[in-house]
């Protein structure tokens, strides 16, 4: 398990031990799936991210506030955690890994899909959320054949459970659903971010908003060490840390691609990927916040609704850049004295 | 004309104010090009890259008041990286450096630093008014350099930007010899406000007129302020939260009272809305009123003050307001002109919103109705077919059906129909936002009737290239033209290639237009930029064995008379 060792390494959290112990999940294209410990196997790892991230075992001999020093990411799976800490949103068993920055095999394969769909397009339909592709393809597949279009919206609109009436918008407020297709498009409805902004800020201040809790958007700024560019994500959206995990590793994993010249077509893919695991050997990625106080901070510590709140700024950094962060004491110190 | 002296034609020329007509006049012969030049005050610049500072000030030495436009307008959708461009910094070091004496300048879109600020602050003695919207870049820091080195400052009005708020003392810093203020607009800052510093200002400025609030302003200090500003025609609440029996709301029903030249209102961040009746006494002078992020002040309060508002000419609104709350509008609203509402509940909620019975009521009800930004859940054919009929004097209609590619909910049938009958019926329309199921046909339509449409926005629409060139073929006055998620490829982009020239700009993203497509145009025209925005590295793009069929993500071209801009960052590829 060298890679894991090697992984180790770079968290920087205090408690952490060498462990192998990772709940870990066969998906159909016999890779193996990880859980949010951050630990990858390394037969398939193409890369992993670190984070705070502890073993199973320590767990137990936790304590039951959300505050406390969590392992691993909030939603992470564990028996005795899924019932002490209903903070947490259940989290699916086959959920993939935090932060590998490199799709496993068979993301490449669906985001290919997803691209031969819509006509090799990479752009808006990175952002879809990965549980949307039913709903998804339907809107970034160019529907220009017109009658057809007409009768796609009405099926596909039955099939997804959760259709949302007004328009095109994704999120939950309430994160114990089941992750129901919600699919974004970025930039629709064309509504300013100041506006979903300073919305969102009102929704979150008043008591009751006719019992809608949270409603509105929440951007915040995500940059990327060794990105050409940032993005903004809002954080809304999400209903845990997994779909935030998700959503950025689809948008900043054409960055990493771009890198080793694949155009994400099917027929490359098995090189690249080849490609990626050499390029990536040893680089690993964390996701780090700002928060009101201006404070660098690991990704994963507080519950996530606590995070929401005080999260300004979001970064991926080099594992190795992030090793100052000493995310968990910290972060509960201060989520102690908000509380 | 040309009979009399320069002088008699310049000051001819002073009545001259609208930037067309002098542009048109500076067409006419060289010596009228001479006059109209120096005597120019005012410069727009809708595009800051389609020249550069050297040759504004070549041409116009003597200005006093610049506007400078940067990003698309699909910035404001997330759809332009941050790092796009628009820097307004060398503009400012070009005009300090000219020693020009600005007077005025008003960006829209724009990169503006602290350090510009600083700058510009410091280079123009007798610099009155700034203007921003929708800018970013800058903290309370330089708010901070504007305030203390302006000695003469009348405007300071900042809409809907990123501002970082440093939680600082910017508001002192204006000195307490600085008495001019005419327009103070803060609503944009998130941070705390130094109330003691704001209540001194306001009470030294007796020219002010305009006074935007941001949510840190509660409601005791508002009272104060109104009172000490009774003369306040253009007000923005910030925080409206009280008890309705409390000692401060008292005090603010007196105050409003006396606000008789009070004729525009905004803001309510944070509203108890049983607090609105105090501004009841004063709503039938009201002109302008903008409760679009007011999210909590709906059902009958909202109806309450609407019904006072019966001379209003501008109403943005949320469509938390409902159907029938439009058609309460549309009954006491005889004078209204322009109409905006807003979607309240983006993350689907299913929460009232308006539909097109909405619209119907407002076309019938407002007969002066020519400007309208519409979200709903659902149009039809039929209400859009009564809306042109009702209201053919619309010069800007948007519409926004929140779903993509959605019908006629009554009769499936695309939208093109509707939308035609509103470009045949509205002669004068020049802005034009289009959404729903929409075919070439549509188009056809648009190219036909919209003589006057100069800005036009497009998404998910259309089935062909044939679309697309009908608009380029048949809209001549054409100047803005964003497309968005729809089949228009190289043919339509490379048709008329000549007709970039007489428009703005160009923008295209997520359609069917290839790289080598954008290289054919780019040669056939050098004086255009055609800039390629692409979500992953450039060089990925030269690499790839099929790059001329490769679909280019976000394509802004734009017409330029200095070339390419030295200022891209590396994702943006002109070619």
């Amino acid at each position: 398990m060298s890679t894991e060792e090697e992984l180790q390494s770079n968290v920087s959290v205090a408690s952490s031990s060498p462990t192998s112990n990772c709940i870990s999940r066969s998906t159909v294209g016999g890779l193996k799936e990880h859980n949010y410990l951050g630990l990858s196997d390394c037969s398939s790892s193409v890369g992993s991210s670190t984070l705070s991230g502890l073993a199973d075992d320590d767990k137990a001999t936790i304590s039951l506030k959300a505050t406390e020093l969590t392992l691993g990411l909030p939603g992470s799976q564990s028996p005795a955690r899924d019932t002490d800490l209903n903070l947490m949103t259940p989290v699916k068993l086959d959920e993939k890994p935090f932060f590998p920055l490199l799709p496993s095999k068979d993301e490449i394969c669906s985001s290919s899909q997803k691209n031969n769909a819509s006509g090799n397009k990479r752009g808006f339909s990175d952002t879809m959320d990965q549980f949307a592709e039913a709903k998804s393809s339907v809107y970034t597949e160019k529907n220009w054949m017109f009658p057809e279009v007409a009768a796609t919206q009405s099926v596909t609109k039955k099939d997804v459970p959760q259709s949302t009436p007004k328009g095109h918008s994704s999120t939950t407020n309430n994160s114990s659903s089941p992750p129901a297709a919600k699919a974004q498009i970025v930039g629709w409805p064309p509504v300013r971010s100041y506006r979903k902004n300073t919305l969102a800020t009102t929704c979150k201040n008043s008591d009751e908003v006719d019992g809608r809790p949270g409603a509105g958007a929440l951007f915040v700024k995500v940059s990327m060490d060794g990105a050409p560019y940032l993005r903004k994500v809002d954080l809304r959206s999400y209903t845990n840390y997994g779909e935030l995990s998700s959503a950025l590793e689809k948008m900043f994993t054409t960055f990493t691609l771009g890198q080793c010249g694949s155009n994400g077509a099917a027929g490359k893919d098995m090189l690249s990927e080849t490609k990626l695991k050499d390029l990536l050997n040893g680089k690993d990625y964390v996701l780090t916040y700002e928060d009101k106080d201006g404070d660098w901070m690991l990704v994963g510590d507080v519950p996530w609704e606590m995070f929401i709140d005080v999260c300004k700024k979001l970064k991926i950094m080099k594992g190795c850049d992030a090793i100052g962060l000493a995310a968990a004491p910290r972060a509960v110190e201060k989520s102690k004295m908000r509380a | 004309m040309n009979y009399f002296p320069d002088e008699v034609i310049e000051h001819v020329f002073d009545f001259v104010t609208s930037h067309k007509d002098r542009n048109a006049i500076s067409l006419v012969c060289k010596s009228w090009y001479k006059i109209e030049r120096y005597s120019r005050q005012r410069v727009f610049i809708g595009n800051c890259y389609a020249t550069n500072p050297e040759r504004l000030l070549r041409r116009f030495p003597c200005l006093k008041s610049l506007t400078l436009k940067g990003k698309p307008h699909f910035a404001d959708f997330n759809l332009v990286p941050h790092e796009w461009g628009g820097f307004v910094q060398p503009w400012i070091e070009a005009l300090a450096r000219s020693r020009v004496g600005l007077e005025e300048l008003r960006l829209k879109r724009m990169v503006v630093t602290d350090e510009s600020l600083e700058l510009l602050s410091r280079s123009f003695v007798n610099f009155k008014s700034l203007v921003l919207v929708s800018c970013e870049g800058f903290t309370t820091d330089g708010l901070a350099s504007i305030a203390a080195n302006c000695r003469h400052l009348r405007d300071l009005d900042l809409q809907e930007n990123e501002i970082e708020d440093h939680r600082g003392q910017w508001l002192s810093c204006f000195p307490d010899t600085c008495t001019t203020l005419v327009t103070l607009n803060f609503a944009c800052l998130e941070g705390e406000t130094n109330l003691v510093a704001l209540e001194r200002l306001v009470a030294r400025s007796p020219n002010l007129k305009s006074l935007k609030l941001n949510r840190a302003v509660p409601l005791d200090a508002l009272a104060r302020l109104m009172a000490c500003a009774p003369q306040i025609v253009d007000l923005g609440v910030g925080s409206y939260e009280n008890d309705p029996d409390s000692e401060s709301y008292l005090k603010l029903k007196a105050a409003i009272k006396k606000c008789t030249s009070l004729r525009s209102l905004s803001g309510f961040l944070e509203a108890a809305p049983h607090c609105l009746s105090a501004f009841h006494p004063i709503c039938h002078n009201l002109t302008s009123l903008n409760l679009s992020y007011a999210a909590e002040i709906h059902g009958s309060h909202l109806i309450k003050l609407i019904q006072h508002c019966k001379k209003l000419q501008r109403l943005w609104i949320l469509d938390s307001i409902g159907d029938k709350g439009l058609e309460v509008v549309a009954s006491t609203c005889k004078e209204l002109q322009e109409l905006r509402v807003f979607p309240s509940d983006l993350l689907g909620g299913g929460n009232t919103a308006v539909t097109e019975e909405g619209l119907v009521a407002i076309s019938a009800g407002c007969p002066k109705l020519h400007s309208i930004l519409y979200f709903c859940q659902q149009m039809t054919n039929a209400a859009l077919v009564t809306v042109a009929k009702n209201c053919p004097n619309f010069i800007r209609f948007r519409l926004c059906i929140l779903e993509p590619n959605k019908p006629d909910h009554v009769t499936s049938q695309p939208l093109d129909e509707g939308f035609g009958a509103i470009v045949k019926a509205c002669k004068s329309l020049r802005r034009l936002s289009l959404s729903g199921l929409l075919t070439d046909q549509v188009f056809l339509y648009i190219g036909m009737y919209a003589n006057q449409l100069e800005m036009l926005s497009i998404a998910f629409a259309g089935d062909t290239d044939k679309g697309m060139l009908y608009v380029l073929n048949g809209c001549k006055k054409m100047k803005k033209l964003e497309i968005r998620d729809s089949p228009f490829g190289d043919t339509a982009l490379l048709a008329d290639v000549s007709k970039y020239e007489t428009m703005r700009s160009l923008w295209m993203s997520s359609c069917e237009v290839t790289l080598s497509g954008c290289k054919r145009l780019a040669e056939k025209a050098p004086w255009l930029n055609v800039e390629i925005i692409n979500e992953s590295d450039n060089n990925r793009m030269e690499q790839n064995g099929h790059e001329g069929r490769q679909k280019v993500d976000k394509l802004y071209l734009y017409r330029t008379v200095v070339g390419t801009r030295m200022d891209a960052p590396p994702f943006v590829w002109i070619l």
